[in-house]
């Protein structure tokens, strides 16, 4: 049996590029982000696809939810991404006192900041010389979504979720991340309503750069801690 | 997969620590229908019918043929459903009924949308 099931990974075959129609579509092309469009619109409706415009239809009809209060959830996971985090890395970096009290509580600092982080209390570990950490959820896929966005698929692959916890090394390597054996490395295991955010090591040559500088050195993988902050060069 | 020949202490979620290949590299962007079952989940949760405690003891006990054969928000959708239903949202047969109306539409996602 495969073992990546979890992650939505038929959007590489269930395009059929055949089909009659000759009118371009987007689906047919990369997104901005270099990945492949997921069927949507114009290919024929799923059961669960049914399923959702139904529930979400009695839930207006209901007067439980709004079409608005749907819209706007939405638009506010979409302005979500890395760059809320890249940002609070950048800050720690500069601002040892923030750094104290985002070490000391995570879920304050970042709200301190201005960003919602909902219920979730966000713990942040810190990268140094001798220590390197590295976030999982091995019972779901929980992330740090309200900092960081909605994660990526192999974040909530079979793989990553079962290895992480047991060979990280051979795992970080695969994300191009080699580490001396004289680095520790930890491993944090997410509950629904614990969620880690690495602050991973400032790169040399960084001395005197603005926050906005720096933040631009912060991915996305090196606050989950399979990749590191940008090198200065 | 689980070596289903005897239980060792795990349900099928709990995988860490177990045998698996390479992390799948590739990725996608989230259709529209995706970002609605999220949004739905957040804003009935934010409403108080159900927990996310909830949205995970649907999606656990589903199983692990779920996790191998469904999409990550088709589950989410399965899971947000039941919760709903068990919440007295609205009925079994009501959701039928709506579904029913909502495939008699039109053939695509699209064309499936309230007129």
């Amino acid at each position: 049996m495969p073992h990546d099931h979890d992650h939505d990974h038929d959007h590489d075959h269930d395009h059929d590029h055949d089909h009659d129609h000759d009118h371009d579509h987007d689906h047919d092309h990369l997104s901005p982000s270099g990945h492949p469009y997921r069927k949507d619109d114009d290919h024929p409706i799923t059961y669960w696809q049914t399923m959702e415009i139904a529930i979400r239809e009695l839930l207006e009809d209901k007067g439980v939810l709004t079409a608005d209060q749907i819209a706007r959830q939405i638009d506010a996971m979409d302005r979500r991404s890395p760059a809320n985090g890249a940002a609070v890395v950048a800050r720690a970096w500069t601002d040892p006192a923030f750094r104290d009290r985002l070490l000391a509580n995570g879920s304050a600092a970042t709200r301190e900041m201005g960003f919602d982080i909902g219920p979730l209390h966000l713990v942040a570990v810190e990268n140094t010389q001798t220590v390197h950490n590295v976030v999982v959820c091995t019972l779901c896929s929980c992330y740090p979504r309200n900092l960081l966005g909605l994660p990526p698929d192999w974040y909530k692959s079979r793989a990553y979720r079962s290895r992480t916890v047991r060979e990280p090394r051979a795992v970080l390597a695969e994300f191009g991340v080699t580490l001396p054996d004289s680095t520790t490395v930890r491993v944090h295991d997410s509950t629904a309503d614990m969620r880690y955010i690495v602050i991973p090591a400032r790169p040399a040559g960084t001395d005197g750069w603005t926050p906005d500088r720096l933040a631009a050195l912060v991915t996305r993988d090196s606050m989950i801690g399979t990749g590191l902050a940008l090198s200065a060069l | 997969m689980h070596d289903h020949s005897s239980f060792d202490g795990h349900r099928w979620h709990d995988m860490g620590g177990t045998d698996a290949g390479p992390v799948p590299q590739d990725g996608h962007d989230f259709s529209l229908w995706e970002k609605r079952v999220d949004a739905l989940m957040v804003l009935c949760s934010g409403a108080g019918l159900f927990t996310v405690d909830g949205l995970r003891r649907v999606l656990e006990d589903m199983g692990e043929q779920a996790f191998e054969t469904m999409t990550y928000y088709e589950r989410w959708i399965a899971a947000i459903n039941q919760n709903l239903i068990e919440a007295g949202t609205y009925t079994s047969a009501e959701l039928a009924a709506r579904m029913a109306e909502v495939a008699a539409r039109g053939p695509t996602y699209g064309e499936a949308q309230q007129p």
